[in-house]
């Protein structure tokens, strides 16, 4: 069978299907991982530390334990042992741990809001309550150092960001000298405060051991693989001893893609009482519990031709980390691959200071980083006096300058022009400062947005039964993004099968495995995988049909034999042949089964491309680069007096291969642009100069967009068929849709008002003290 | 929350009488202050009187002025049509203020009682003055963008957070309030709060045993023609960055009477009486404005993050007299 | 409304440091106020204040009958358990979902008598004698609620967690006359955070049903 998915006719993939968990979730019905009513089920609340730095000089539990229902207090003195912890860099790099530290593993406080104590009891009231009464003495560690900025704190060279995982200094060309000889010279400092993912539901961990050895545990997490990856070298378990379950997420934007402390904490209170524990993390602890996007500095120095031609782009970069990791998103990345930039350099400095590990956030690197970009884009538009548009399309880069391949596919002009024509974009007054609509400046921005497709590979399993209907499954998970209906629709076309006969399974490690919902790569490996496990089906059908002499295809060769709507037939005598469920009745059974696994850069060009892709060149397969492109296009209205920014209209037009359920791909852009929105005009976590504390860590003041923030939207896909991808053809959207568009917001305001902010977010003080035209 | 015991009172004086006899017992009515704090640990009481049967309710608009009972929820005199149409500027603080949900819960009385935003204030774990005395304010030299310039003392900085009261400080509304004796006293709700000073942690004169039972303000031409702005970071559900209520009673192109309060920007709603002085007689123009609007922030003393204030204020106070109906 | 007995407390003692039966009778009787009440204290209060036994405390664990969607549920809970954690660890409705237990993002929004509140700071003992619809009362068997319909219908959800919240809020926000118009509906949806983003989908939905009324 076709190891490429090929569109059916009457098919659904790409439709506007209605999700298929969405009466689950506008009923109530779905259930969340705090939301299993399990027998004997007992409470968890964390207690932490108030101090930023120091060290636990006593801990009395006594009043706590005398409330009623308390079961325990666990405290560094006595959480159950762990076979590893991730405090060595061997036992963090086994566990796949996010942080080099666990709470509770020492007298040590490292920041604050730290866990210093786990409180169990019979009750939610009577836990949060004892939470309260345990008394804690500290001895105070001085000062602590809250940003890179401090005086006291150490920049550093960290050579290596993301933890490790990217490179931290990449050169190529001569571009200090091509920078020194540019006759355009830009050079801008920006600034993007901590972030908090914030997703609605709140970290949730309910564990259960079933046997002393053996653990089921419902948890909010974006793959549940990686959760028992996690757990089974933090417990020493084998992985079949531990099943974890998440069948609904309610979001995560990347703080829910790694295994914090929280909950093996929550494990091992289980363990110490002998009960189920749940324990639902408090929106302030959801700010210093799952990670945050770092505070960090960007420099871009970029050099071009008087026609605006890019020759040099120069990048640093300055954030804060951990005690323990080097953490920093990785900005230049976009930096070097999204425009002809034949001169490219970037560097990270980083400090440590008293706050956790700061994590990825949607998006990690090209949100802020293509903040920066194309900010400065936008001022290389003016300097030279052309269009914004055409600056990039001056620049346009014909292949990855970052790495001299080929792209897989690129639509990126046809976004430009079909979101310029949606926009109204000719419309726009060339001059910045020159637009009033009564008290209002009006401005209008736009920034290109560009994501990778990342190395993935997962398994899927399809059941298909002779009375017509399905069963696939893959261990994976849906944030919101709509994995239950797309893969749905996928498995629906390749069984030939109506919609409503399949059921798609997932969030469960008893079923294939899957990767992370993380970096946009469910959609496009999971839907592979279950494509590939149905030909799989039918692969299987077709060898027992011609080996079966009462079969009108025995005989043939499996390779002449097609598949459509579920009947196996001849492809040079369509007439002849049958259908499944006969092959199926004769030999007696009630159904059958495939497996596969998809794969990225496994596409119809090049179906073996992942496997001799160099596994350490996450973003390339095949000899090709592989990246999702766009632009978003922003109308604001800037008050003319208050500095208030509203955006008014907004247009996002996307190439990102083929789009499997139009409805849920367009919530996915409007999602992630809204989130870009937020960062854009509102979204900031301050945290204390002298505790190193935030001091909004809550909804009511880090303020994220509500309703009356967003305007009508429009959101397009350009068609595009990329043949290296993976079977499916599919990029991933999940984070393109944040991508730029801090920057198209900014360069809006910047057009309304001739003033520049590259300080995020803009609110309407900086707007105002920055200078309003009179 | 700590284990606090509960009863529903039925009557007022059961209820003050109650709240006499037990020092650490609290009024709930709506509960959205009271529960947040109590479960922030930032307060805990003992038993909890629910207020909500007494017969505290009730919109009554007459010549003399308008009344309006404890009780009534935010949205309910928020949308009262003789709210709306003889004073504006009441009704949009309310309907600026929070969300629809939250003003289904809270009372008026409740409203003027809520709680500063200081995160120092809204986190135990930080020194505060007003929520521990003698702590100290690391607000002072800290995260002070959205706290206040005006009122302010070496002790606290925090801004008064209700929409509401600003509404009601410009359009001199009184207050009044209930004992355990069963007497009731009125006074002026500029004369309810309290400023900082050495003792932020006492926020109003209320006493111990009091209860507010009632809102009232007079009918004026200033009421009539009043108008509350709030210029905030995010669109809606947000707290004020800095608003404006003011009110003014303009007759022949010059100015009869003059109210002008500002908030987001007070230790306490900042009524702001020379203001209003100033502008009596005065011609109602942008100059006239702009000149009122530079004396109304003449006793600021900005921290290091909300010197923006000084300037909004007076732009927010602006463009508030700007958009008042023409008479 | 309540029968006394319903808060009584069981074990028969009182709030530590709260007052107690007794102290309450002590402490109202005698008493006649009319005279210097405020208008609105009305002389009907003061009058059921000199008639009406003491209201009676509940402390610890305490009876309490909670009208959800129609059916009167019986449930023992202490004072301070809010509505919201009544649902979740009490009743197994878990449809109101916990966002922020503060009342700033509107995931745990029901309607109480109609009226859209934050089930989060509202306390289980204070509902007593109101009609709550939550989530789970809003379909007729099954049969969805036009705005369930609707959601389903504009996508107006990702993760599903704000989900709830923001129909119980479209619900209340359509027959309060809220959304007649689109900027008229942002607003009055604002109290109701959605971190995936959906907005537009969210306006499309609450929009669509408000139309669909309108015509009648």
């Amino acid at each position: 069978m076709d190891s490429i998915f090929t569109e059916q006719p009457g098919g659904v993939v790409g439709k506007p299907i209605i999700r298929v968990d969405g009466r689950d979730k506008v009923t109530g019905r779905a259930k969340y991982s705090a939301e299993f009513p399990l027998p004997g089920l007992t409470y968890a609340v964390i207690v932490t530390s108030p101090i930023a730095k120091g060290k636990i000089q006593s801990i009395d539990s006594a009043a706590a334990m005398r409330e009623p229902g308390v079961l325990t207090v666990l405290t560094h003195q006595n959480l159950p042992p762990l076979a590893t912890t991730p405090n060595t860099p061997e036992g963090k790099k086994k566990i796949g741990a996010p942080m080099g530290f666990l709470p509770l593993t020492s007298d040590e406080i490292f920041y604050a809001a730290q866990p210093v104590a786990v409180v169990v009891a019979d009750t939610l009231e009577h836990a949060q309550h004892a939470a309260t009464l345990v008394r804690v003495a500290y001895q105070s560690g001085g000062k602590p150092i809250a940003y890179y900025t401090d005086p006291k704190a150490e920049l550093f060279d960290p050579q290596k960001v993301q933890d490790g995982k990217q490179e931290g200094h990449t050169k190529r060309g001569t571009p200090e000298e091509s920078f020194a000889s540019a006759p355009i010279q830009l050079v801008a400092t920006y600034h993007h405060p901590v972030h908090n993912h914030n997703p609605m539901e709140p970290g949730s961990t309910t564990a259960q051991w079933t046997a002393p050895d053996r653990l089921t545990v419902y948890e909010s997490t974006q793959g549940v693989f990686r959760t028992q990856s996690s757990l089974k070298a933090m417990l020493g378990l084998p992985a079949d001893n531990i099943r974890v379950i998440t069948k609904y997420l309610g979001g995560g934007f990347g703080c829910k893609g790694s295994t914090w402390p929280h909950t093996i904490l929550t494990i091992q209170a289980a363990k110490a009482v002998g009960r189920p524990v749940k324990l639902m993390l408090t929106r302030p602890q959801m700010f210093t519990s799952m990670g945050h996007r770092e505070d960090q500095e960007q420099t871009v120095k970029l050099g071009a031709t008087a026609e605006g031609k890019i020759t040099s782009i120069i990048h640093t970069k300055k954030s804060t980390t951990s005690p323990w990791d080097n953490y920093a998103e990785s900005n230049s990345k976009i930096l070097d691959m999204l425009y002809a930039t034949p001169n490219f350099e970037a560097s990270y400095e980083m400090a440590r200071a008293n706050v956790m590990t700061s994590t990825f956030m949607r998006a990690p690197g090209e949100a802020p980083g293509s903040f920066a970009l194309e900010c400065s884009m936008d001022d290389l538009a003016y300097r030279v006096g052309v269009d914004p548009v055409q600056i990039r399309l001056l620049n346009h880069s014909d292949y990855d300058y970052s790495t001299g391949q080929q792209w897989s596919s690129k639509s990126l002009k046809q976004c430009y022009a079909r979101g310029a024509e949606l926009f109204g974009w000719s419309r726009r007054n060339p001059k910045a400062g020159q637009t009033r609509e009564g008290r209002y400046l009006v401005g209008m921005g736009m920034a290109t947005a560009s994501y990778p497709v990342h190395n993935s590979q997962g398994t899927a399993r399809a059941r298909l039964y002779a009375d017509g209907h399905a069963v696939v499954q893959a261990g994976a998970t849906d944030l919101g993004t709509g994995t239950y209906t797309v893969m749905t629709q996928v498995a629906a076309d390749s069984l030939g099968l109506p919609l409503e006969k399949v059921r798609f399974e997932l969030g469960d490690t008893q079923l294939p495995n899957a990767p992370n919902s993380g970096g946009s790569v469910a959609a496009g490996t999971v839907s592979s995988s279950v494509f590939l496990a149905c030909q799989d089906v039918w692969d299987k059908l077709i060898k027992m049909a011609v080996a079966d002499r009462k079969s009108p295809l025995h005989g043939a060769d499996p390779a002449e034999v097609g598949v459509e709507k579920g009947r196996l037939f001849l492809k040079n005598k369509p007439k002849k042949g049958e259908s499944y469920a006969e092959v199926l009745h004769r030999a007696d059974m009630p159904d059958i089964e495939g497996m596969a696994q998809g794969k990225y850069g496994a596409g119809n060009e090049n179906p073996q491309g992942a496997k001799n892709a160099d596994p350490s060149k996450k973003d390339e397969a095949g000899g090709h680069s592989m990246h999702s492109f766009g632009a978003h296009f922003c109308q604001v209205h800037v008050d003319s007096e208050l500095g208030v920014v509203r955006v008014t209209k907004w247009v996002s037009v996307m190439g990102a291969g083929r789009v499997l359920n139009s409805q849920t791909a367009r919530s996915q852009i409007l999602g992630g642009a809204i989130f870009g929105i937020g960062s854009a005009l509102m979204e900031a976590t301050e945290r204390d100069d002298h505790f190193a504390r935030y001091t909004n860590a809550d909804l009511a003041n880090y303020h994220v967009c509500v309703n009356k923030d967003i305007p009508d939207m429009t959101v397009e896909f350009v068609e595009e068929h990329d043949p290296y991808i993976n079977a499916m053809g599919v990029k991933g959207i999940g984070e393109i849709g944040i991508v730029g568009v801090a920057a198209a917001v900014a360069n809006a305001v910047y057009h309304a008002t001739g003033k520049r902010v590259r300080d995020l977010p803009l609110t309407p003080d900086k707007v105002l003290m920055n200078g309003l035209p009179s | 929350m700590n284990n606090f015991a509960y009863t529903q009172a039925a009557s007022t004086k059961e209820a003050t009488t109650a709240k006499q006899a037990d020092k650490a017992a609290a009024f709930i009515g709506g509960g959205t202050t009271l529960i947040d704090i109590m479960k922030s640990n930032i307060e805990q009481h003992s038993l909890l009187i629910d207020i909500n049967r007494l017969a505290l309710t009730g919109i009554n608009d007459t010549a003399e002025g308008l009344r309006i009972g404890t009780l009534e929820h935010m949205s309910t005199v928020g949308e009262h049509p003789q709210v709306v149409q003889n004073y504006p500027a009441i009704s949009e603080s309310l309907l600026l203020s929070a969300s629809p949900q939250l003003r289904n819960m809270a009372t008026m009385g409740g409203n003027l009682l809520q709680k500063t935003r200081c995160g120092y204030y809204r986190d135990v774990a930080f020194p505060c003055n007003k929520r521990v005395p003698g702590s100290g304010c690391p607000a002072q030299t800290g995260d002070n963008r959205t706290l206040a310039i005006f009122g302010t003392s070496p002790s606290c900085i925090a801004t008064n957070a209700s929409d509401l009261a600003v509404a009601l400080v410009a359009l001199d509304a009184r207050l009044t309030l209930e004992n355990a004796k069963g007497q009731s006293r009125t006074l002026p709700l500029t004369e309810f709060y309290k400023l900082p000073g050495s003792t932020p942690n006492i926020e109003t004169h209320l006493q111990p045993d009091e209860l507010i039972t009632a809102i009232t303000v007079p009918a004026a031409g200033h009421a009539r023609r009043s108008h509350y702005l709030k210029v905030r970071d995010r669109a809606s559900y947000a707290y004020a960055l800095v608003s404006a209520a003011v009110g003014l009673d303009v007759q022949g192109g010059l100015i009869r009477s003059a109210r002008v309060a500002l908030g987001g920007v007070g230790t306490v709603p900042w009524r702001v009486p020379a203001v209003e002085k100033y502008l009596v007689g005065k011609p109602a123009t942008e100059d006239t404005f702009r000149a009122a609007a530079a004396l109304a922030v003449r006793d600021a003393a900005p921290r290091e993050q909300n010197k923006f204030k000084v300037e909004l204020a007076q732009r927010t106070l602006v463009r508030a007299f700007l958009e008042l109906p023409t008479a | 409304m309540t029968t006394p007995d319903d808060q009584t407390p069981a074990d028969g003692h009182p709030a530590p440091g709260g007052p107690s039966r007794r102290s309450f009778l002590k402490q109202s009787g005698g008493l006649l106020s009319a005279t210097l009440a405020a208008p609105i204290a009305s002389r009907a209060e003061a009058v059921a204040d000199k008639l009406a036994p003491p209201s009676p405390v509940a402390s610890g664990p305490t009876n309490m009958a909670l009208t959800i969607n129609g059916q009167v549920r019986n449930l023992r809970l202490e004072p301070r358990v809010t509505l919201l954690d009544a649902l979740r660890e009490y009743l197994d409705l878990t449809g109101s979902k916990k966002g922020c237990d503060h009342g700033q993002c509107g995931a745990c929004t029901v309607l109480v008598d109609g009226k859209r509140v934050n089930s989060c700071l509202t306390l289980a003992v204070m509902a007593q004698g109101k009609q709550i619809t939550t989530i789970e009362g809003l379909a007729k068997g099954d049969e969805l609620h036009p705005m369930q319909e609707a959601f389903l219908k504009h996508d107006g959800f990702q993760c599903g967690y704000c989900t709830p919240g923001q129909i119980m809020s479209g619900v209340a926000c359509v027959s309060e006359g809220h959304a007649k118009t689109d900027d008229q509906a942002r607003e009055w949806m604002s109290g109701n955070i959605c971190r995936c983003g959906a907005y537009p989908n969210i306006l499309a939905a609450v929009r669509e049903v408000a139309g669909q009324q309108a015509k009648g």
